[in-house]
């Protein structure tokens, strides 16, 4: 079995009364696809957050290739090898596709400049679908195309942890076929990815194992048929009648 | 991106021909002429160094008044026993000094704060001396006797233009200037690609305000005598506002395409009615905000995008960005 790449023990996030991460623990090694599934307001996106250094959690440890990162600045996680993309699509309107892909080559996990930096942004932009479109400003691009540039601009830090949160979403059946390919294409590679998402025939498709959060807690872990058919999982989703 | 393109080239031997050419203006004009251009010269300073820091971040920095005055006061203080170039560097670094610790205090807020503190600072500094100097002085003031005569004063002013466009260039090419691009567009993204988005902001507001503390001091001559009240006269800040967002912010030469209009306007209503000079400053206020959002420059260049995108509409050609 592979190392550990990621160790959340006992996570905790409270926004004053609100647990929106109620001490929750796993693990991901390296290599691994690992679906974060649950229904909204789950606390999915906080425990990204968390993750990221976005928000500093409340207590309990995240570990790093076995070095703690809870509670760090989301600029020094990010130079220790955590990249990530948003629920919403943030790119950096004021610039080119590749300016935006270098941005992560820049300043990151691996600190290129220059021509280096420029080249990689080019050939990211051809991973992800974008060949010869580097000199586009983003905001002329379609939504897709943007979550395109922001996956390129994730994988130029070339992370050690990747984090999609809901990268998916919003796009329609034939682009989601591109988009699951192109994840089991890094994931084919070796690259460790935490995917927050709802679609589920992504999950099913594309996880090696699942955890799923209801209500800010843990319910279940594990490969991802027996998790997604344990009744406490339909329950979280569907309720009680359906169960 | 890191060897020189023909357009920078080009560009280069362009500003240095119009430094040269500026610097031969007290062979013909000693006078008029030369008030005028010293003024000119000194908000071009004030202005561009402003814009280094204001520009990439949106930070609209009141605190002008404070570095200049600090730089003013630091000739002042010693011009009798140290020499003039001593005094300039001394004022370089109180104003550095002052930034960081006003940016270590306050970048972390979000704009509006920011700017409020930075009046209030520079209001306080101003209390602070008017208070050291009736304590502990019996003047009001300073006197300042040298040999710098107008055209040596516009030759400093200019030659700090220069270094301030140079040093604004660079920063443009190295990571720093990129990284400010990325905390202007999206500071959440900053943070998430590895990006000290504090430090990286603190170091540029040091960076200007060093060189607003430099141009206080090469001016400190020019006024003779030196009372805070005109050393760190909020005016000035408000000035450098204003004149930095009609030629726009988004270029570096930007300012200065604000500031000739301006001053030269300003000068004319002090001469013809000077009793109006402030209704003609709020006046130019609104017409900015109102007309011209992303100044002179930020407009130029939307006709010229315009212009662009028609011309290259049927074919959508990649060139290497």
């Amino acid at each position: 079995m592979n190392a550990i790449a990621l160790n959340v023990s006992s996570a905790r996030k409270a926004f004053g009364g609100l647990v929106a991460v109620n001490d929750v623990s796993f693990e991901v090694r390296q290599g691994e696809l690992l679906g974060l599934i649950g229904p909204n307001g789950s606390g999915k996106t906080t425990m990204l957050n968390l993750i990221s250094g976005a928000l500093k959690p409340t207590s309990g440890e995240i570990a790093l290739d076995g070095a703690p990162i809870a509670g760090l600045s989301a600029y020094k996680i990010a130079r220790k090898g955590v990249a990530r993309t948003f629920q919403l699509v943030r790119v950096l309107p004021s610039m080119t596709a590749a300016q935006n892909v270098m941005a992560g080559a820049v300043f990151g996990h691996r600190r290129l400049w220059g021509e280096d930096a420029m080249h990689l942004a080019h050939e990211l932009l051809e991973r992800v679908g974008l060949a010869g479109r580097g000199s586009l400003p983003v905001g002329a691009m379609t939504y897709i195309d943007q979550k395109r540039v922001e996956l390129a601009r994730a994988l130029a830090s070339d992370p050690r942890v990747l984090l999609l949160d809901e990268w998916l979403a919003g796009l329609n059946p034939s682009e989601l076929k591109i988009g699951i390919a192109l994840i089991e294409q890094l994931s084919g590679e070796g690259r460790t990815i935490i995917m927050v998402e709802h679609v589920m025939d992504a999950i099913r498709s594309l996880c090696d194992r699942c955890v799923v959060m209801s209500s800010g807690i843990k319910i279940a872990e594990g490969g991802v048929s027996e998790t997604l058919s344990d009744p406490e999982v339909v329950r979280a989703y569907l309720g009680d009648d359906d169960a | 991106m890191n060897s020189l393109s023909q357009k920078e080239i080009i560009i280069g031997i362009g500003g240095v021909l119009a430094f040269a050419l500026a610097a031969c203006l007290p062979l013909v004009d000693q006078g008029y002429y030369l008030s005028l251009a010293v003024n000119i010269t000194l908000y071009a300073a004030l202005c561009t160094a402003w814009t280094l820091f204001s520009g990439p971040t949106h930070y609209v920095s009141l605190a002008t008044a404070a570095f200049f005055g600090l730089g003013t006061y630091a000739v002042a203080l010693w011009v009798d026993v140290l020499p003039f170039p001593l005094l300039v560097a001394f004022g370089a670094l109180a104003a550095g000094a002052l930034a960081g610790i006003v940016g270590a205090a306050t970048l972390r807020l979000s704009g509006v704060y920011f700017v409020i503190f930075t009046l209030g600072l520079a209001e306080l500094v101003r209390q602070i001396v008017t208070w050291a100097q009736a304590t502990f002085t019996t003047r009001m003031g300073l006197y300042v006797f040298t040999d710098l005569r107008e055209m040596h004063i516009f030759w400093m002013l200019l030659a700090l233009t220069a270094v301030i466009f140079l040093t604004g260039w660079l920063i443009n090419r190295s990571r720093l200037g990129f990284a400010m691009r990325i905390i202007g567009d999206d500071e959440t993204v900053a943070r998430h690609v590895g990006i000290d988005t504090a430090k990286s902001k603190i170091v540029l507001f040091i960076i200007s305000g060093a060189f607003i503390g430099i141009a206080g001091a090469i001016c400190a001559p020019r006024y003779g005598y030196i009372q805070p009240t005109s050393a760190f006269n909020p005016m000035t800040s408000f000035l450098v506002v204003i004149m930095a967002l009609l030629g726009g912010t988004r270029k570096l030469w930007g300012p200065i395409v604000g500031v000739i209009p301006f001053v030269i306007l300003m000068d004319f209503i002090t001469v013809r009615f000077s009793n109006y000079m402030p209704v003609a400053m709020g006046l130019s206020f609104l017409a900015i905000v109102f007309l011209l959002p992303n100044g002179v420059t930020g407009r130029l260049e939307q006709a010229w995008n315009k212009f662009q995108s028609r011309k290259s509409a049927p074919s959508s050609t990649e060139t290497a960005a």
